[in-house]
């Protein structure tokens, strides 16, 4: 039985004399993987933003199930502004994500879930590398780390592979899908790659000028892709 | 030396100190708030000279100035794009006041002086108490708030997706470095106060890469400049904030030189 995690109702967000996306409705269930397609400036990061509650919609809202301080919801960009000499280790930047009134020093659990994740990521050998030196990639898996250490019922990746190598998207794209198919984790996969939401997701939302589209992966033809592009 | 009660004030005073502005200082650092620490000097100057207007203690009126004042600054460059010419108007306006009070207050130079260059020699036991108490209260609310301020501090992008109230933790810390900032005041003055703030957590972030660890060394590092910053003043009855400014400025030099060296 399909349990809805997030519901998007009658959702409408405009900037002064420019409205982003309007009226939309959207169920996500957990366990969906879902993709978020269209080309820049359709209103994608925004829509990802209003779901994390750091825009307010012009009208319509967003609803978690049972309630938003019920779930957990990690989030992954696609660029975070680390300097070259951050000096925080790439662990250190992943331990971050546990806050609360508890003691600085991390629980013998926190350190385990934080092991635990630092192996699925593969980034055991280089956990103690400063993240200011780290790649492109290396960055983008540490990103994800944090995200996943505080076990989210839902994980926004907002564009977070578009900078990837291809081995590299893969590699990370196969570990959300595992977590995915294993523990139920929800995603949202904001992309312009079309054959990697083919390969990964099981629905879809397409934006575009025109308006937006939804529904499962397998029905999204060629014609819709090219039509979003050219609205 | 330590057989003179006001040097074993001063090294008192001092290590409670360098500990606080090591500490704070990581975050000043991770915040990229140095030029609102030189700022919130300068504020705790006119401060200063208020307390001494008003009949306050100086100590009394940098407190409730740079309170007040850190958190309007904050607020003020909350947006990044002007948020040097907001701290600078801030700046100016405060350094006027500070002189408008000394002039109002009939004190001479010398007040002003003491208040700018610092006078750790002239600590007396009350004064150590009070820095004491301000120190155990600063460290206390860092220590509670701790893995807040690591996260807000580090990784401000995860800390607002994790939906923490990030306006509330930077309030706070803006009012634990306006505390820093008044007791830090008392060694090296209000116009050198960023250099126990900011260099020698600058210099630690090139040598740990933990919370921890750069706090421990900035903490190292504030101590070792406090202390041979006393002793120098002491043997040489030259100012003590000279040598304080000249050590960890020293420090900070070293550690890029080693940095540049390991790449």
């Amino acid at each position: 039985m399909t349990e809805p995690i997030i519901a998007l109702d009658h959702l409408t967000v405009s900037f002064p004399g420019h409205p982003v996306f309007s009226d939309l409705n959207l169920t996500v269930n957990r366990g969906d993987f879902l993709s978020i397609l269209g080309p820049n400036g359709v209103g994608k990061t925004t829509l990802m933003r209003t779901i994390l509650h750091q825009l307010k919609p012009t009208s319509g809202r967003v609803v978690y199930y049972p309630s938003r301080r019920e779930v957990t919801v990690g989030y992954v960009p696609q660029f975070r502004n680390i300097d070259p000499e951050y000096p925080l280790s790439i662990r250190n930047f992943i331990e971050l994500n546990f806050p609360g009134f508890r003691l600085p020093w991390l629980s013998r659990n926190e350190r385990l879930t934080t092991n635990a994740i630092i192996q699925q990521t593969g980034l055991t050998q280089i956990e103690h590398r400063p993240l200011g030196e780290a790649s492109g990639g290396e960055k983008q898996k540490a990103y994800l780390a944090q995200a996943l250490v505080e076990k989210p019922d839902l994980l926004i990746l907002d564009e977070s592979t578009a900078s990837l190598d291809p081995v590299t998207k893969t590699e990370l794209l196969d570990l959300v899908k595992r977590l995915n198919e294993t523990s139920g984790l929800t995603v949202l996969f904001v992309t312009h790659d079309i054959p990697m939401a083919r390969r990964y997701s099981n629905r879809y939302l397409m934006m575009s000028k025109g308006g937006t589209e939804s529904g499962r992966i397998q029905d999204l033809s060629d014609q819709q892709v090219w039509r979003s592009d050219h609205v | 030396m330590f057989s003179y009660v006001f040097m074993q004030n001063a090294y008192l005073a001092s290590t409670i100190i360098a500990i606080i502005c090591g500490i704070v200082g990581v975050f000043v650092i991770a915040r990229n708030m140095s030029f609102l620490t030189h700022t919130l000097s300068e504020i705790g100057f006119a401060g200063a000279a208020f307390g001494l207007f008003a009949g306050w203690s100086a100590l009394g009126g940098m407190l409730l100035f740079t309170t007040v004042s850190s958190v309007l600054v904050g607020q003020l460059s909350a947006k990044t794009s002007r948020r040097e010419s907001s701290i600078s108007a801030i700046s100016a306006l405060f350094i006027g006041l500070g002189i408008l009070f000394i002039s109002l207050s009939n004190k001479n130079a010398s007040y002003a002086t003491n208040i700018l260059f610092g006078s750790v020699i002239g600590i007396d036991a009350a004064a150590v108490h009070q820095l004491i108490w301000l120190s155990v209260a600063v460290l206390a609310v860092i220590f509670v708030m701790y893995r807040f301020l690591t996260f807000d501090s580090f990784d401000p992008v995860g800390a607002s997706v994790h939906g923490l109230w990030t306006n509330v933790i930077s309030i706070v810390f803006l009012v634990i470095l306006a505390f820093s900032v008044s007791v830090a005041a008392q060694v090296v003055g209000s116009l050198l106060i960023f250099i126990l703030l900011t260099l020698p957590a600058s210099a630690a972030k090139y040598f740990s890469h933990s919370v921890v660890g750069m706090m421990t060394i900035a903490v190292f590092l504030a101590l070792i400049g406090v202390w041979g910053g006393l002793y120098l003043g002491y043997v040489t009855n030259w100012p003590v904030s000279f040598f304080i400014a000249a050590i960890e400025a020293g420090f900070y030099f070293c550690a890029l030189l080693i940095e540049r060296f390991k790449k």
